[in-house]
Order: structure tokens, then C-alpha cells, then sequence
């Protein structure tokens, strides 16, 4: 009798072992087969090819703002004048909402070139270049004023405009993203 | 038990039959049946042999892409092929495309990116049928998967023009080729010896470019083909693994029972 | 134990799922298929339930995923679907899937079905229960014929002109049914949305009709192979022995589906769909998918349009009324010798119905396509009657 009961037990660890085994094996087909799902609906390649967009710099005068299109978004690339420079490196930056040096925001020896994302931090509408108490920008929206470093400095909106990641490929060509 | 086995096993064979009677259904039985070559990505560990490729990519631009758009790819994928970021670009830069409106309102040319699609010959189909004598020169992004026994069929084609045999009459601007169906082709024989010169110096005969360029459009048919196939030799792998080990755990199961 | 299905609030001694359980009773509809008596001689053909099962679900999570990246619209659903082969992360994996998964989803519903003519499983009392699995075939059928037109090649264009052109054939209010399925003058932009919208729509009626089909089941139990009636002692539990004997079959079904989307994704279809839809342009063979060609050649074996429709949804419906023209008290054909060979026959017909399906309406295709069709129903109306009459079976078994 206690020989019967000691087969038993070892054939239900044996087949148990099997059994997990297998379902180990099932669980982990499921999960491999379910990744290509859930990675489809990350960007597509061609998505991911007009995340970076180039731009022509050379036409772009002192005191003139284009506007270009990156990832679906407005971005500002504004060749600010020598005065607007002096005028954005005067503030004290304490005194900002969203204290930020302009130096920060610029590449170093292409000072004249400021690039921000061209969306108010506020509730995202675009602002209107060359508008607004402080030279900068002006957003209709809800009254938000940046300055010529797209920082902000009165009205609703809670930081600075968004310098986007870019380079310079070449002095007279940039690339953002 | 085995008499399950047996109809299941049946029933099995019953199915391949009337699968693979569909595959011998779709012929034309006026064109000669392809040539059957050799091709580096025949089979479960094909691969595309991208100096091929790349020298199939010479052939299209320099001969097939005057009429044939190869609108599904973009210069970007070229990649694929062993080309670099800086070849892609000068190779998309000496294509023109039409954008805009600009901010006046205006429709203008520039110089193709590689996030571009490959421009299209013509602007639209039927500027394509005036230019051909109302015949419409096909996309070659998918030629490959949409003509039966494709790859063959393609080098077939292209190496299989000559003289009409005397008795049949070759109408006005058509060209005789008996791989194609009706054995009357609109395209004139696109390829000759030495027309193209190879950047890394293989003769180039017709043979040799309708290989390669073949190699090319298979690829650009299937760029996925050696990731699909790899892949598909882990999961086989594995399920094989997992069959045996479910067999084996419900044989164990089930041995109680009757 | 009481405290379970008395308590009306949870105390401590409560787990949260007797909590739920309690007001939706889940967890003992799982005890349910735990202790769910099931004849212990089911061979793998048994199997074939549970896999269209599966077949259905991936259908519907590729579908869903794929429909993520799709446009229905006439100047861009070609390309779409190219985009999701070549720019989509596993798209092309995806796209396969589901191409190559209507197929084997009609090879397991097809054996299923054959599994149920061979052992009688549409014989009383389950006759309600086979005609619930006649309905899902027919809605299977709806439905991946209007997936077929969501590409929008060469042959997605035709082969919807073709069927929906079949409409006309109705006497009087023909014309009218093809323009309003139509949504314009021919198969066009307003007919691929519809198409799309019922595409999405009816794999979800299908797991109703599903769950339908499974309450049909559980209520007299599955047939066996012997066909015979069995009683508790002949029975063992669905869990664990039919859930591991399904998972083999999983295996083997996974093995075989893996193979043609890694090795031959676009064995089954045809090369025509990789042409964009023409509609000034006919290919030279419209041809439907390899599981419509039986019914494709039945369709073209009738020289009258209309006589070709009806004999061609005749053939499903005859499905129907099987257990009044198979009175048999015999269930299965391993006791049934002749009906056995006429089983037999009737496969090899639809064979060769399938076969001439694909193959352009001459002769002498055409003469074949008329004899398998003719005896496809006279298997129905005149023979199984006639077996089921005079046959002399052989003796059942008192018990498995």
C-alpha cells in the first residue's frame, strides 16, 4: 500500500514538472508573440524619418522669425540683432518667472541664432513674432509676453518657450531633431 | 487512436491537394512557363546579396527608372542595400519633386531628401500612357510579388527577347517576348550588352543585369525577407519545442485513463 | 463554507475574488469547464473547436492592430497597407498574420465540419447546435470576403465586382439591391467604407454566435468517436485532460500557420492583389480565395445567372436540414459502412469542385464542375437519404 501511494506521488511530480514546463514555455510564446503587436504602435519608420527636419538658414535676415514645421510642430528660428542680443542678456535672470540666462538657450558662437519651439507653454497656442511688451513674442490666446530670449516674463504662462534639440550642420544650415 | 491519426492524416492531404492545384490554376497558357534560376534568396536561408542589389539599383536608375516609378520605397531604404546616409543623399538630390504652396501661395521644385518616396517618371498615369503609345509602364516596387513565379518570370522577360518566329505578325509598337502573356510586349527591349557601366566593374551583360537587377526589385518587393526568414526559423524552433513538450506532458496526463 | 453564499458584505474572511463571485458569478463558471464532463475517447479532430477558437481571436487582435494603420479610402488603402509591410514595426509580421490566418481559419473550420458529417455530431440532439455552426460559417464567409476588397488590389476590385454584381440576378428589385449595396454605379469608395465598417463589425458577431454554439454544446455534452451516448463513468473532466490535449493541437496548428507567414506568406493568395485596383482593367482569371472555390464552381457550373446564385447558397443551406435527410439513428461512420463511403466521395467532389473552381469556365472544366455539382446534391437529397434508409449497420458498443 505504501508502495502505491510513493508512485503516485513521484508521477504527479514528474508529470507536474512537465506540465509546467510546457506552460512555462506557452507563457512566454504568448508574451513574445503579443511584443511585435504593442511595437507597431510605436512610430513607423517613416515617422521616425521626418523626425529630424534641416533647415536653410542663409536667407533668414537680422530681425527676421521663419517659422518651419518639426514633428507636426511650429519652431521659431528668429536672427536676432545685435540689440535684441543686449537687450535679452540685460535682464536680471532672478527676476524671471522661469529663470534662464540667454546663453543657456543659444549655441555658443552662433549667439544671433535663437531657436524655440514655437508653442506657448501656457495652453499651446502659437504666439505672434515681433509682438508683446518685451520685443519678443505675444501670444493671443491668453496675453502671455516672451522676450527675446523666448523667455517668458508676464501673463499666464508658466515657462520659457521650448528650445527644441538641434545643431549646426553648417553655418548656414541647421538641424533640428 | 490511430484510426484518428489516419483521418486526420487524410483529410490533411486532402486540403495540401486542392492548395497546391490552386497554385498551378493561375497560368497563362499562351506565355512559355519562366527560366528557373538560381537565386541567392530562394529558400528558408536566402539572403539578398547586396552587391547585387546594389548593381540591380544602377541598373534601375540608369535604364527602367526613364519609364517605371519605384513609388513604394523611399531613398531612405536604400540603407538596406549597404548604401550610406551620404550616398542616399547625393542619390536623392538628383531627383526633382514638386512641394509647396509656399508662404506665397506657390507650388515649387526642390531637390528630393531621402525621407522622400522615389519620384515618380511621370506625373501622372495617363502622361505615362501618351509617352509609351497608350501603354502604361508598371510600378516595379512590387512587380516581383505581383506576377506569378516573379523573379523568374522578371529574368525570363528581360533576357528573353529575339526574333519573332515567322509565322505571327508583331503589331505596330509592340516587341515580340514569348515570356509574356499574348507573347506581344509594349516594352521595346530595354536592356543591351555593355549599356551600363558597374561602379565595381563586373561585365555588364544582359544576363548579368537582369540578374541583378532582378535581385534589386525582389528585394524592394520584400525588404523584410531576411528578418521574416530569420525569425521564422526561431519560431519554428520553438514551437517545435513546445509541441513535443505538451505531447510528452499530456501523454503523462492521460496515462490513467482507459 | 455557507458564509460564502450567505454573506452579503465581505468580512475579513472574505477573499476579494468570493467577493466578486458572489455578484458575478466568474469564478464558478471557470469551476464549470474545470469539472465539465467530456467522453474520454476524443481524438484530436476534437481538437479543431478550440483551434478555430484561437483562429478567431488572433484574427481579431491582428485586425484590430492593422485597422490602427489603415485607410479605407480608395486613393489610399493600397498604400497603406504597403506602408504597414514596410514601414510599420513588425507590420509586415502583423499583415501576415491575419492574410495567412483567414486561410487556416477556414482549414480548421473545414476539418471541424468534417469532423461533425464523419461522426454524425448534427444528429439529434444536436441539431440546433450544428445549424448555429452553419450560421457562423456563412457570417466567416461574409466577412473575409469583404476583407479581401480592403487592400484594393486587382483582384480585391474584381472578385467584389463579380459577387456583388450576383445580386442582380434577383428577379424585379435586383438592379436596385446592387446599386444600394454598391452605394454609387460599381464597386467604388462609398462600397470599400462599407466594406471596412461590416469587416470590423461582424467578427464580433461571430463570437456571439460562438458563445451560441458553446451553450449548445454544454448542454448535451460532446459526441465521440463511436457516436454512442455516454454515461458519467465513460466521461473525465475538460481540465485538466482536454485543455493539455488542446495545447498539442495549438502546437501542431501554430507549426503549420508559422510556416506559411514565415516561408510562404502569399502561397494562398494571388499575385494580381500586388496590383493596384483598375477598373479599367479586368485580370485574366478572377479567381476568390482558395476556401470560396468550391462554391465559386458551383456558382459557374449553372448557365443561368440567377440559377448559379441560388444553387450556389443552395449548397450551404442544404447543410442545414442534414439531420432530416440523414435519419440514421447511427451516429457515427465507423459503424456505418456505406454512408462511410459515401463520406469519403463527398470529400473527394468537394475537392474537385475546389480544383475546377480555379480554373478558367471552359471544357472541359466546365463539364467536371457540372458532374461535382450535380453530385454534390445528389449526395444530399438522394443518397444520404437512401443510406440512411436501407443500410445495415454495424453493431454499437454498449459503452466506450
Amino acid at each position: 500500500m505504501a508502495d502505491i501511494i510513493n508512485d503516485d506521488d513521484k508521477k504527479i511530480t514528474r508529470r507536474d514538472f512537465m506540465t509546467l514546463t510546457a506552460g512555462t514555455m506557452a507563457v512566454v510564446g504568448a508574451t513574445c508573440a503579443a511584443w511585435p503587436l504593442v511595437d507597431s504602435l510605436n512610430p513607423s519608420a517613416e515617422v521616425l524619418a521626418m523626425s529630424s527636419v534641416e533647415v536653410d538658414i542663409s536667407n533668414i535676415k537680422p530681425g527676421q522669425t521663419a517659422t518651419v514645421k518639426w514633428r507636426g510642430k511650429p519652431v521659431f528660428v528668429r536672427n536676432r540683432t545685435q540689440e535684441e542680443i543686449d537687450k535679452a542678456r540685460a535682464v536680471i535672470t532672478s527676476t524671471l518667472p522661469d529663470p534662464q540666462t540667454d546663453q543657456e538657450r543659444i549655441k555658443s558662437g552662433h549667439d544671433q541664432w535663437l531657436i524655440t519651439v514655437g508653442i506657448c507653454t501656457h495652453l499651446g497656442c502659437v504666439p505672434l513674432a515681433n509682438q508683446g511688451d518685451y520685443g519678443g513674442w505675444f501670444c493671443p490666446c491668453h496675453g502671455s509676453h516672451y522676450d527675446t530670449s523666448g523667455r517668458i516674463r508676464k501673463g499666464p504662462a508658466p515657462l520659457n518657450l521650448l528650445v527644441p534639440p538641434y545643431e549646426f550642420v553648417s553655418n548656414t544650415k541647421i538641424k533640428i531633431g | 487512436m490511430k484510426h484518428e491519426f489516419v483521418m486526420l492524416f487524410r483529410i490533411f492531404i486532402c486540403i495540401f491537394l486542392l492548395c497546391s492545384s490552386i497554385s498551378a490554376s493561375a497560368h497563362s497558357h499562351t506565355a512559355l512557363p519562366p527560366k528557373k534560376m538560381e537565386w541567392p534568396f530562394d529558400g528558408m536561408f536566402g539572403t539578398f546579396d547586396r552587391q547585387a542589389a546594389q548593381r540591380g539599383f544602377q541598373v534601375y536608375k540608369e535604364v527602367c527608372a526613364a519609364c517605371h516609378g519605384l513609388y513604394n520605397l523611399s531613398y531612405r531604404n536604400l540603407k538596406d542595400i549597404g548604401f550610406s546616409d551620404a550616398e542616399i543623399k547625393e542619390i536623392a538630390k538628383n531627383y526633382t519633386l514638386q512641394d509647396g504652396p509656399n508662404d506665397a501661395g506657390e507650388m515649387y521644385d526642390r531637390p528630393a531628401m531621402p525621407s522622400d518616396k522615389f519620384v515618380h517618371p511621370y506625373p501622372n498615369e495617363q502622361a505615362a500612357r501618351a509617352a509609351n503609345n497608350g501603354a502604361y509602364p508598371p510600378d516595379l516596387s512590387l512587380v516581383v510579388k505581383s506576377r506569378e513565379d516573379g523573379a523568374n518570370y522578371l529574368y525570363s522577360l528581360l533576357t528573353g527577347y529575339h526574333d519573332a518566329p515567322t509565322d505571327i505578325t508583331i503589331m505596330p509598337g509592340l516587341s515580340y517576348n514569348p515570356y509574356f502573356a499574348g507573347t506581344q510586349i509594349a516594352m521595346p527591349p530595354p536592356l543591351t550588352d555593355g549599356q551600363v557601366t558597374y561602379a565595381d566593374g563586373t561585365k555588364a551583360s544582359v544576363e548579368q543585369m537582369a540578374r541583378d537587377v532582378t535581385i534589386f526589385l525582389q528585394w524592394s518587393a520584400e525588404p523584410e525577407m531576411e528578418h521574416r526568414k530569420s525569425m521564422g526559423l526561431k519560431v519554428m524552433i520553438f514551437l517545435v519545442i513546445f509541441t513535443i513538450f505538451f505531447y510528452i506532458a499530456k501523454q503523462r496526463i492521460w496515462k490513467d485513463v482507459k | 463554507m455557507d458564509s460564502k453564499t450567505n454573506n452579503v458584505n465581505c468580512n475579513k474572511s472574505c477573499s476579494i475574488i468570493e467577493w466578486i463571485d458572489y455578484r458575478l458569478p466568474f469564478l464558478s463558471f471557470l469551476k464549470h469547464l474545470q469539472h465539465y464532463r467530456t467522453p474520454k475517447n476524443l481524438s484530436y479532430l476534437w481538437s479543431m473547436g478550440s483551434i478555430a477558437g484561437i483562429a478567431l481571436v488572433i484574427q481579431i487582435v491582428t485586425g484590430i492592430v492593422l485597422a490602427m494603420h489603415y485607410t479605407p479610402h480608395v486613393d489610399y488603402a493600397f498604400e497603406s497597407v504597403e506602408k504597414i509591410m514596410r514601414n510599420v514595426n513588425y507590420g509586415w509580421l502583423i499583415r501576415y498574420m491575419h492574410a495567412v490566418g483567414a486561410s487556416m481559419f477556414f482549414v480548421a473550420v473545414y476539418i471541424h465540419i468534417a469532423r461533425g458529417l464523419y461522426y454524425g455530431s448534427y444528429k439529434t440532439p444536436r441539431e440546433l447546435l450544428w445549424q448555429i455552426g452553419i450560421v457562423i460559417f456563412l457570417v466567416m464567409m461574409a466577412t473575409a470576403f469583404m476583407g479581401y476588397v480592403l487592400p484594393w488590389g486587382q483582384m480585391s476590385y474584381w472578385g467584389a465586382t463579380v459577387i456583388t454584381n450576383l445580386f442582380s440576378a434577383i428577379p424585379l428589385v435586383g438592379e436596385n439591391i446592387v446599386t444600394w449595396l454598391w452605394g454609387g454605379f460599381s464597386v467604388d469608395n462609398p462600397t470599400l467604407n462599407r466594406f471596412f465598417s461590416l469587416h470590423y463589425l461582424l467578427p464580433f458577431i461571430i463570437i456571439a454566435l460562438v458563445m451560441l454554439h458553446l451553450i449548445a454544446l454544454h448542454t448535451h455534452g460532446s459526441n465521440n468517436p463511436k457516436g454512442i451516448d455516454v454515461t458519467e463513468k465513460d466521461t473525465i473532466p475538460f481540465h485538466p485532460y482536454y485543455t493539455i490535449k488542446d495545447f498539442v493541437g495549438f502546437g501542431v496548428y501554430f507549426l503549420i500557420f508559422a510556416f506559411f507567414i514565415f516561408y510562404e506568406p502569399n502561397y494562398l493568395g494571388h499575385p494580381d492583389n500586388y496590383t493596384p485596383a483598375n477598373p479599367m482593367v479586368t485580370p485574366a482569371h478572377i479567381v476568390p480565395e482558395w476556401y470560396f472555390l468550391p462554391f465559386y464552381a458551383i456558382l459557374r457550373a449553372v448557365p443561368s445567372k440567377l440559377g448559379g446564385v441560388l444553387l450556389m447558397f443552395a449548397s450551404i443551406f442544404v447543410l442545414f436540414f442534414l439531420p432530416w435527410l440523414d435519419r440514421s439513428p447511427i451516429r457515427s461512420a465507423s459503424f456505418r459502412p456505406l454512408y462511410r463511403i459515401s463520406f469519403w466521395l463527398f470529400v473527394i467532389d468537394c475537392l474537385v469542385l475546389g480544383y475546377v473552381g480555379g480554373k478558367p469556365p471552359e471544357e472541359p472544366y466546365l463539364t467536371i464542375s457540372r458532374i461535382a455539382a450535380t453530385y454534390y446534391f445528389f449526395n444530399f437529397f438522394i443518397l444520404l437519404p437512401f443510406i440512411s434508409k436501407y443500410e445495415k449497420p454495424l453493431p454499437l458498443p454498449s459503452s466506450l
